[in-house]
């Protein structure tokens, strides 16, 4: 118990059929420090997680993993959870029918012979819930909170475990930035009560400005180990540690020539199919020209995905009203086919769930919305379908052996590379891409900027949805702010940094 | 043709994982994947190896084949409709009770109001269309879930049989509905002498060789054009043994069918639907849709699908198949009973399912369906010529249905490993 190591891994070597995984990773965690895991997607972070919290047994990878200087060999979750280390998921695990104290117990529930103790579950739960900063009711079922608080249910959950170690994979991934700014403040709070905890992120700023120390994967192995206390760990220089090159320009350089009005929006107003009377766009203006990349900035819960598929045919939202103009005429877009058949094409910000067919494979789905054109009188031709994907395959550099792969086994960027296909196959004048970087590694950002400048100079217009200021900043000619529903602010590039659109996205209204 | 589609199926699908791979792919994971997409009829011409040994060649005595074919049709028939829901991520529990009203109200109109049989036959597919398109509405577009809809069909059209029956068997059925559930094509060219095996029908032996060309040069030609395209294809060998081995077990079943009594006519209907609703799945843009809706119907809905009319419509199809299916099964016992169709829904669902179909929707083939459909009429079959008792067969059914889906998801499972 000399070691202030709370957690060593050694030599972890991991192989899947084909693949190394990881390769003699190295990693130690310092009791009651927080500590950063970085590395581009595919680089080993959640497999590495994996075989630490025990989801691959001990066995099952080569090295050692010392839990307070001691072998632990774990051979499933709970023997980790024993040790005290809990892990939470990007994807949360939480019964959405249940309450938030039947979720924070649930699997180890408070009995009294064999009956579960309802007051001292829901007592504690309470207990629980304040610790992590919630006021909720335990009774309240998790589907009536937001993710981000559903988030806080989960840690609420490891507490209740005795946690020492919290493992958090990707945990600002679907929050804004308020409850993002709130998860950050607890893993402090839990740090001076003890509790360490290791994050994997892509945000940058946010592991930055929480690490103690960071270290990154690259290509399954363990690269450095950064300590902000020993040297001045930029973003940049994480980034270079991750892609494992100086990366002097994340985005690549364009000159936009732009030309005609080609969709202008107007009074456009949109209600919550779910709440009724809420408004969710409120009287929005917009407009996009030829060959214009167009940014869309916004907090979560703006409207700004609510807004663009409202646009999209309708595909959110009742009681729409105002005007859509395509090239100077006013268009009705009452159906998805409608909008694609005036040109407008909307990629989803949820690619999994909104965007691909995961069990088909790649050519299925770069057809898929523009099969018609492969058609004729109905019927498929599927060698030109093939002679299709695979030039968006060379095109747009889709890592996979063949068109004929299935797309549920690619990775982030190169599922919405496929999605981009889909699209851009529709042969579409305006582009609507919402979060289209979501997900998605360094290198392969990279690779989607160059496509957006590549289809504004083909003189369609596109206009970016994002979270990240910096990319929007780095690739629009303008950029909307949204705030509440309302258009706030419009900002040329020119004019524009991120705290002036700060202002604009968190503007109240009059 | 029942028989000779999927051997000419499983052909077109080894090519097209033979395709799908790399010339420098993995070799060993290219091997799985021909198994798992191949080994639905692997495991169909093992068992019809077993019970070729186990009846002592009684399982493919000429008659013996044709009765095969006869006793399922209409389990095939309904199989075709039933791999469309599935695929698209739906059931219909009701078909039995539709084949019973449909057979019903065919009989009603034939023998009671002597209706020609063209137009009673028209009216009974109507009315199922209308059935289908019933289901279809409350499921598309009123959006109550299709084990909810159908099982309250199941109740509904079972209590309509009954009502137009008046609790009691009518037949018996114009000579031409039999004929085509229960008859064969006539010689038109007469017999010719095949030497050892006795004599046999001239028509059958010749409708059997244009399919025999018909299937190779459709290959020939995909294959041609794919090359043009610049796609990998199987090597000339492969490619040929595998046209061979179709050929043969095309040419063989037919010829102990001309043996027999010519071609049965359900097996002209059956071959007529299997290769209809095969282009419609693979080539057809409807058919398409139906893999899209099934496999994310988001994804399917934002990219300009109209998801609720492809499942009214697919509803629609499944009610006129299982009013044809009706019609068959009445004319077959000459009689439409209260009884009929007692459990062919479970029966349906499980040839879609043995035939490779995902419980979540997305996956499946018609082809599939039909092997399915046959592997358990081989199995009912052989075990009843072995004089196994009916509850063994049932067993043996189970059991099939359960290692088959199992299988599947065993293989999955472990490409998903594979993939990370």
């Amino acid at each position: 118990m000399t070691d202030d190591n709370i957690l060593r891994m050694r030599g972890i070597t991991k192989t899947f059929p084909g693949v190394k995984a990881l390769q003699d990773v190295n990693l130690s965690v310092r009791r009651g420090e927080i500590h950063a895991i970085c590395g581009e997607n595919g680089a080993g972070k959640s497999t590495l997680m994996k075989v630490l919290s025990g989801v691959y047994p001990y066995g099952s990878y080569e090295g050692e993993i010392y839990v307070d200087g001691e072998l632990s060999k774990f051979g499933d979750i709970r023997a980790s959870e024993q040790r005290g280390i809990a892990i939470i998921h990007q994807e949360l695990a939480l019964a959405q029918q249940l309450s938030i104290a039947e979720n924070i117990f649930l699997g180890n529930e408070l009995s009294n012979r064999g009956l579960i103790d309802w007051n001292r579950t829901n007592h504690e739960a309470a207990e629980l819930l304040r610790r992590v900063g919630l006021t909720e009711n335990p009774v309240t079922p998790v589907l009536d909170l937001g993710v981000g608080k559903q988030q806080l249910v989960e840690i609420a959950k490891a507490l209740s475990k005795r946690v020492r170690l919290l493992i958090l994979d990707e945990p600002t991934a679907a929050l804004n930035d308020d409850d993002s700014a709130h998860l950050l403040d607890l893993l402090r709070g839990l740090r001076s009560q003890g509790i360490t905890s290791v994050i994997i992120s892509h945000k940058l700023n946010e592991v930055r400005e929480i690490a103690d120390r960071i270290t990154i994967l690259r290509d399954g192995r363990s690269i450095e180990t950064l300590d902000p206390a020993v040297e001045e760990v930029t973003e940049d220089r994480i980034i270079s540690g991750m892609v494992g090159r100086a990366l002097e320009n994340r985005f690549p350089p364009h000159e936009s020539r732009i030309g005609e009005e080609v969709l202008r929006i107007e009074d456009w107003t949109v209600h919550s199919p779910t709440q009724r009377g809420r408004v969710v766009v409120s009287k929005a203006n917009l407009s996009l020209r030829r060959g214009e990349i167009v940014g869309l900035a916004g907090l979560m819960g703006a409207g700004r995905t609510e807004l663009a598929m409202s646009v999209f045919g309708r595909s959110y939202g009742t009681n729409i009203s105002g005007r859509i103009f395509k090239d100077g005429h006013q268009i009705e877009l009452r159906s998805v086919r409608d909008a694609i058949r005036h040109g407008i094409a909307y990629v989803t910000e949820d690619r999994k769930r909104y965007g691909l067919n995961l069990i088909d494979d790649i050519k299925r789905n770069i057809s898929a919305a523009g099969l018609r054109k492969l058609a004729r009188r109905g019927w498929v031709n599927e060698n030109e379908e093939y002679r299709v994907a695979n030039d968006f395959r060379t095109s747009m550099n889709i890592k996979a052996p063949t068109v004929a792969s299935i797309t549920g086994k690619l990775s982030g960027g190169n599922q919405q590379k496929v999605v981009l296909s889909k699209w851009i196959f529709t042969d579409p004048d305006v582009l609507i891409l919402d979060e289209p970087t979501r997900g998605i590694d360094v290198g392969a950002k990279y690779e989607i900027y160059s496509i957006i400048n590549r289809l504004a100079d083909e003189g369609k217009a596109v206009l970016v949805i994002s979270s990240e200021l910096p990319e929007l900043l780095g690739l629009c000619d303008r950029v909307y702010a949204l705030s509440a529903g309302r258009v706030t602010g419009e900002v040329d590039r020119k004019d524009a940094t991120q705290e002036r659109l700060m202002q604009y996205m968190t503007k109240e209204q009059e | 043709m029942s028989s000779i589609a999927p051997a000419s199926a499983d052909a077109g699908a080894v090519v097209g994982v033979g395709d799908s791979r790399p010339p420098d792919g993995k070799p060993q994971r290219r091997l799985s994947l021909n198994l798992r997409q191949s080994g639905i009829y692997v495991a169909f011409a093992l068992i019809i190896v077993l019970f070729s040994v186990l009846t002592g060649g009684d399982l493919l005595q000429p008659q013996n084949i044709s009765n095969i074919i006869v006793q399922n049709s209409y389990i095939l028939i309904l199989a075709i409709g039933m791999i469309l829901i599935i695929i698209a991520g739906h059931i219909d529990l009701s078909v039995g009770s539709v084949v019973a009203v449909s057979g019903a109200i065919s009989a009603v109109l034939m023998v009671n109001h002597d209706v020609p049989w063209p137009l009673a036959l028209l009216i009974t597919l109507v009315v199922g269309g209308l059935i289908g398109a019933w289901q279809g509405y409350w499921i598309a577009y009123f959006g109550i879930p299709a084990f909810i809809v159908t099982l309250a069909g199941m109740l509904l059209f079972r209590a309509l049989t009954l009502t137009v029956l008046g609790n009691q068997g009518i037949g018996p059925f114009p000579e031409e509905i039999r004929t085509l559930s229960n008859g064969f094509t006539s010689g038109y060219f007469g017999n010719i002498g095949l030497g050892p095996l006795g004599g046999a029908d001239l028509f059958s032996l010749l409708v059997g060789v244009v399919a025999v060309v018909g299937i190779a040069g459709t290959q020939w030609r995909t294959r041609k054009a794919r090359l043009g395209y610049q796609q990998v294809v199987d090597p000339l060998p492969l490619f040929l043994l595998k046209i061979v081995a179709a050929a043969v077990v095309v040419l063989a079943v037919v010829v102990q069918l001309a043996r027999f009594k010519n071609l049965p006519w359900v097996l002209v209907l059956l071959a007529v639907l299997v290769l209809g609703y095969s282009l419609l799945t693979n080539r057809v843009v409807f058919g398409r849709q139906i893999y899209a809706v099934g496999g994310n119907v988001q994804a399917a809905t934002l990219s300009g699908v109209k998801v609720k009319s492809v499942i009214f419509w697919i509803f629609v199809n499944m009610g006129v198949l299982a009013a044809l299916a009706g019609v068959i099964f009445a004319g077959r016992l000459n009689q439409a009973g209260p009884t009929a169709g007692n459990s062919f829904e479970l029966d349906a669902i499980a040839a879609a399912f043995i035939g490779g179909a995902a419980v979540q929707g997305g996956v499946g083939k018609v082809v599939g369906a039909i092997t399915g459909g046959l592997i358990m009429g081989v199995i009912n079959n052989g075990m009843s010529l072995i004089g196994a008792p009916s509850e063994r067969v049932m067993l043996v059914k189970g059991i099939v249905l359960l290692a088959a889906v199992a299988f599947d998801v065993w293989t999955k499972r472990r490409a998903g490993l594979a993939s990370r």
